[in-house]
């Protein structure tokens, strides 16, 4: 059982780490969908299916297609695509900060003696899961709905920019 | 080993990962893509609790994590359409050459 997990869990974050190294940004993206396609299996290992389904379908689906679409969006020349690391000095400095916080939580992970509670998998339906979102949370689910619609929005000003007039007519 | 305690290092590896490409690299959409794994990370910890915690309500851990999820993509939309509107405003995504906010 272990064994799934320390293999999903390498193979994610090789993936996350090749993806953030790579100068190429279209290698990146592809890695990076790897990358959630381990966490997607990671909730499946854990026994959450609808979580796993929803990475699956946003990370992998949309969230990947938007970032691949802005890169194409905002490159002028192929050249544009490879994008060297920053300098060394800044990359050592990301490598340490990254240590340090990697370290901490390490090494609280453990030394607090964590007990994993007896008892097979635990899992949740989606009726269930239905009738929480909609009975308990529901305040909640609409909020999200406003700040996903408010967002989106948000995002389409942003992106579709001031229109221009044009300077002369075209011959 | 403790399956958890596994979780929990996975998680916590996966968020240094994410925190180094954040601040190694200068492309805005790079760096969106490192807050993006951050957010992952913290994700996989709402479950790993769930899945192995003591016991609350049956759904407590899903209903976070979907709401971390629908958080993360509004996030990351915005992400990308600020990355767009810097690149028309400046030619160029590189963060460092992004120094005033009206272009």
């Amino acid at each position: 059982m272990n064994l799934a997990l320390v293999l999903i869990a390498l193979l994610t974050l090789a993936s996350a780490g090749v993806a953030l190294a790579r100068p190429n940004l279209i290698h990146s993206a592809l890695l990076l969908i790897a990358s959630w396609m381990g966490i997607a299996a990671f909730y499946l290992w854990a026994g959450a299916e609808f979580i796993a389904f929803a990475q699956v379908l946003v990370y992998v689906g949309a969230v990947s297609m938007v970032v691949l679409f802005a890169v194409l969006l905002t490159r002028r020349s192929r050249a544009d695509l490879a994008v060297g690391p920053a300098s060394a000095g800044r990359a050592a400095g990301a490598l340490l900060a990254g240590g340090a916080v990697l370290a901490v939580l390490a090494h609280a992970v453990i030394a607090t003696p964590l007990t994993a509670a007896p008892g097979g998998p635990r899992s949740v339906t989606v009726r269930e899961l239905g009738l929480e979102l909609l009975g308990p949370h529901a305040a909640a689910l609409l909020a999200v709905g406003l700040i996903l619609t408010l967002a989106l929005l948000g995002a389409v000003l942003l992106a579709a920019g001031e229109r221009r007039e044009p300077e002369e007519p075209r011959p | 080993m403790n399956p958890l305690t596994i979780c929990l290092l996975f998680s916590g590896a996966l968020f240094a990962v994410g925190l180094v490409g954040a601040l190694a690299r200068s492309n805005a959409i790079l760096v969106l893509l490192g807050i993006e794994l951050m957010l992952n990370a913290a994700n996989l910890n709402l479950i790993a609790f769930w899945r192995f915690g003591p016991a609350a309500a049956p759904a407590t851990g899903v209903i976070f994590a979907i709401f971390g999820i629908a958080v993360a993509a509004a996030e990351a939309a915005v992400g990308l359409a600020l990355a767009i509107a810097i690149h028309r405003h400046r030619g160029s995504l590189r963060l460092e050459e992004a120094t005033r906010l009206k272009g």
